[in-house]
């Protein structure tokens, strides 16, 4: 038995290694994701280009612009003469924003009520939106600065209002990183999606090659075929595990705060359902094409549902309610808990058992099914 | 209770695929060292049968024992002493020619000191051993099933079912493939001393199976040329097993009744032959037709029809009685099943 179970490992280890497209879901899928979602799919901003429109002239305004550069978000690609040249610019893209400082800008910050102005492109609204905060951060720093330095010169108390004021509407915090919300959720989504689809078209793979009769004659039980086969994916998946945690703590510096133990534990709880998944899928699904689409059909709304790019909080009440049947989003809590915050059991019990009481159901039900196929 | 002398033994096999009688009431009884055709066209049921009786899939009733071993209740026992190939290839063609058997042979439990001689035997007996690190996918079609065979004969079972093994496989090879067949059951692989492997299948040369007696084979062909080697062939059709004998006894059912003909033109010499009222059915062979007609009307035909044909302007080489071929009685039998 054990023989048997050994045999089939082995070979599963055989065909994993010889069979490139499966060797490339394994080990370029996850990196690709961590990257991908590490870096394009982030709210920070850097770099933007930004229009100057100078009027003031003044050391002050000199100053203030300084301020812009030093801070990494914005580069100052164009000092802007005109409203034409400014609208010109922002239409043909070459700047995201341009900010206005008016000619009376330094008697102003003498005065402690200075205003500048921001125009900026909203075609993209995220990006707009941040820069703005982002503006509005820097402005803000730079007001602080030049109060301490007019609180040196004079000995007077310091004025409650800043004496510069960038006008902008705060609804996101910059300093955010969003790295931190999506690497530990490139996890989960890797525990997910890559596990079941792995096991569902390894089985199906068994089934349209024919190789499922041969095996269906030897003395091998329909137990030991679904865990020599998904063993190896148990073990990948672990691996992926390791690879993203440490390429997301070394290069994203995402933190791991939490128990390490704990963290096997859970992922493994949500191993359970993905493979269940996987498996059920192997049991509807004739080809490996098919195999591959039944379980995006289940993967899809997972991903959107599970808080995974989205907030929960931030979704319709009705849609919050049908994540509740989504193993994936009790895993996001947990990991991004146990990650960022370093929580211990205690704070994800009721995540925990959820979790652990869908792996159970999921994979029963796939185990009952699948005893049934094979005859 | 099973009779020992059967390695094969079943009775009234009945399989239904919905609405359909894939296999409506098949019994088939093999010996040690015998090989028995299983012929039928395409949707006879052939292949249904050869899976109930290796238990992949299950009957609706019926018994089924392999090598005393009934398949349902002591379904490992019997699958260890059952070798199958399936009329596909189906063997992993991503792993290399011995790496495929060595799978198969340790999911049929063999030891890990055993695999190893036992592989290069079989090999050796199929003539792969020059291509055991060749990818099981990069092999010509005879070879597959030339390896197909190889790993269902790996743990030496004393029962082999074969699906078609030679469907789609050049001729050559399908002499190959038979004289390996006829090597096996004749002189079964495992006496030769050359060839002892380890003390573990001494001791027990039961368990391991096939030590000293023949192995009973079942193929299912649609080839004619095949079926004729077999010692013992069963007609299937729509599901039912309408007649079974050895080749000469199927052949003697037609003693006296088929008529081969030949002459130009030849459409119009059929025409003309399946117009006469003893003339049961015309058929081709080739440049000549095979006449099969009713019980003792063989010389009344062949006193009657040159006659008509010349009469017709046609024009007669010969018309002869030739003893009956099997394809004859095929063709016969499958018409009968029809009333």
């Amino acid at each position: 038995m054990i023989l048997r179970l050994g045999s089939i490992i082995r070979k599963e280890f055989i065909q994993i290694l010889r069979d490139p497209r499966t060797l490339a879901i394994i080990l370029v899928i996850p990196i690709m994701q961590l990257f991908l979602l590490g870096y394009a799919a982030t709210t920070d901003i850097k770099n933007v280009p930004l229009g100057v429109w100078d009027q003031s002239r003044s050391p002050e305004s000199r100053a203030l612009l300084d301020a812009f550069r030093s801070a990494n978000y914005f580069n100052i690609a164009y000092q802007v003469g005109s409203q034409d040249e400014e609208r010109s610019l922002i239409e043909m893209g070459r700047v995201r924003g341009v900010l206005i400082i008016p000619p009376d800008y330094a008697v102003h910050v003498a005065h402690g009520d200075a205003q500048v102005s921001m125009i900026l492109d909203g075609s993209d609204a995220t990006a707009g939106s941040t820069a703005l905060s982002a503006a509005q951060l820097i402005g803000q720093a730079y007001a602080t600065s030049v109060i301490s330095d007019q609180t040196a010169l004079t000995g007077r108390p310091v004025t409650t209002k800043p004496p510069v004021e960038v006008r902008t509407q705060v609804w996101y915090n910059p300093d955010l990183v969003s790295a931190y919300f999506m690497i530990p959720g490139v996890i989960g989504m890797i525990l997910y999606a890559i596990a079941s689809i792995l096991t569902a078209t390894t089985i199906v793979r068994e089934r349209e090659r024919g190789t499922i009769e041969q095996l269906i004659v030897t003395p091998i039980r329909s137990w030991e075929l679904v865990v020599g086969k998904i063993l190896p994916y148990v073990i990948v998946s672990f691996l992926d595990t390791f690879e993203v945690l440490i390429i997301g703590h070394w290069w994203f510096a995402i933190p791991i705060r939490g128990d390490l133990g704990l963290i096997l534990l859970t992922s493994g709880l949500l191993l359970l359902s993905s493979l269940g998944i996987g498996l059920l899928a192997s049991t509807i699904a004739n080809t490996q094409q098919e195999a591959y689409l039944t379980v995006w059909l289940t993967l899809l709304p997972s991903i959107f549902l599970s808080g995974f790019f989205f907030p929960l909080e931030a979704m319709p009440p009705f849609l919050q309610a049908v994540a509740y049947a989504i193993p994936l989003r009790y895993y996001l809590i947990i990991i991004r808990a146990l990650l960022i915050k370093g929580v211990g059991l205690s704070a994800i019990q009721n995540e925990v058992i959820a979790l652990a009481i869908f792996g159970v159901v999921i994979m029963g039900l796939a185990a009952m099914r699948f005893r049934k196929r094979l005859d | 209770m099973p009779d020992a002398d059967f390695l094969i033994d079943s009775t009234n096999l009945v399989r239904y695929f919905g609405e359909t009688h894939a296999v409506d009431g098949v019994s088939i009884h093999i010996k040690a060292g015998e090989i028995y055709g299983l012929v039928g066209s395409d949707g006879a049921g052939k292949t249904t049968t050869v899976r109930l009786l290796c238990g992949a899939l299950r009957p609706d009733s019926g018994d089924i024992s392999v090598a005393g071993y009934d398949v349902q209740k002591r379904t490992e026992q019997a699958r260890s002493q059952l070798g199958y190939l399936s009329q596909r290839f189906s063997l992993y063609e991503d792993l290399t020619v011995l790496e495929n058997i060595r799978f198969f042979a340790e999911v049929r439990g063999m030891k890990s000191n055993e695999w190893y001689p036992r592989c290069m035997e079989i090999l050796e007996f199929v003539g792969l051993a020059n291509f055991k690190d060749r990818r099981a996918g990069q092999l010509s079609g005879g070879m597959k099933q030339k390896l197909g065979l190889a790993s269902a004969l790996v743990t030496r079972p004393r029962v082999l079912l074969l699906d078609e093994p030679t469907t789609g496989v050049d001729p050559v090879t399908r002499q190959d493939f038979w004289q390996l067949l006829i090597k096996l059951v004749s002189a079964p692989l495992t006496p030769d001393p050359s060839l002892n492997i380890g003390s573990g299948s001494r001791s027990t040369p039961e368990a391991i199976g096939g030590e000293g007696e023949g192995v009973a084979v079942l193929i299912s062909t649609p080839y004619m040329d095949e079926a004729v080697r077999c010692h013992r062939v069963g007609f299937m059709r729509h599901g039912k097993i309408i007649a079974e004998g050895t080749p000469s006894e199927l052949r003697a059912m037609l003693k006296d009744r088929v008529l081969e003909l030949s002459g130009t033109p030849i459409k119009g010499l059929r025409a003309i032959a399946q117009k006469d009222a003893d003339v049961d059915d015309v058929c081709a062979f080739g440049d000549r037709l095979h006449l099969r007609v009713k019980q003792d009307k063989a010389q009344v035909v062949i006193d009657r029809l040159p006659l008509e044909i010349q009469s017709q302007g046609a024009q007669v080489n010969h018309l002869r009685s030739i003893p009956a071929q099997l394809e004859d009685v095929f063709i016969y039998l499958s018409e009968q099943s029809y009333e």
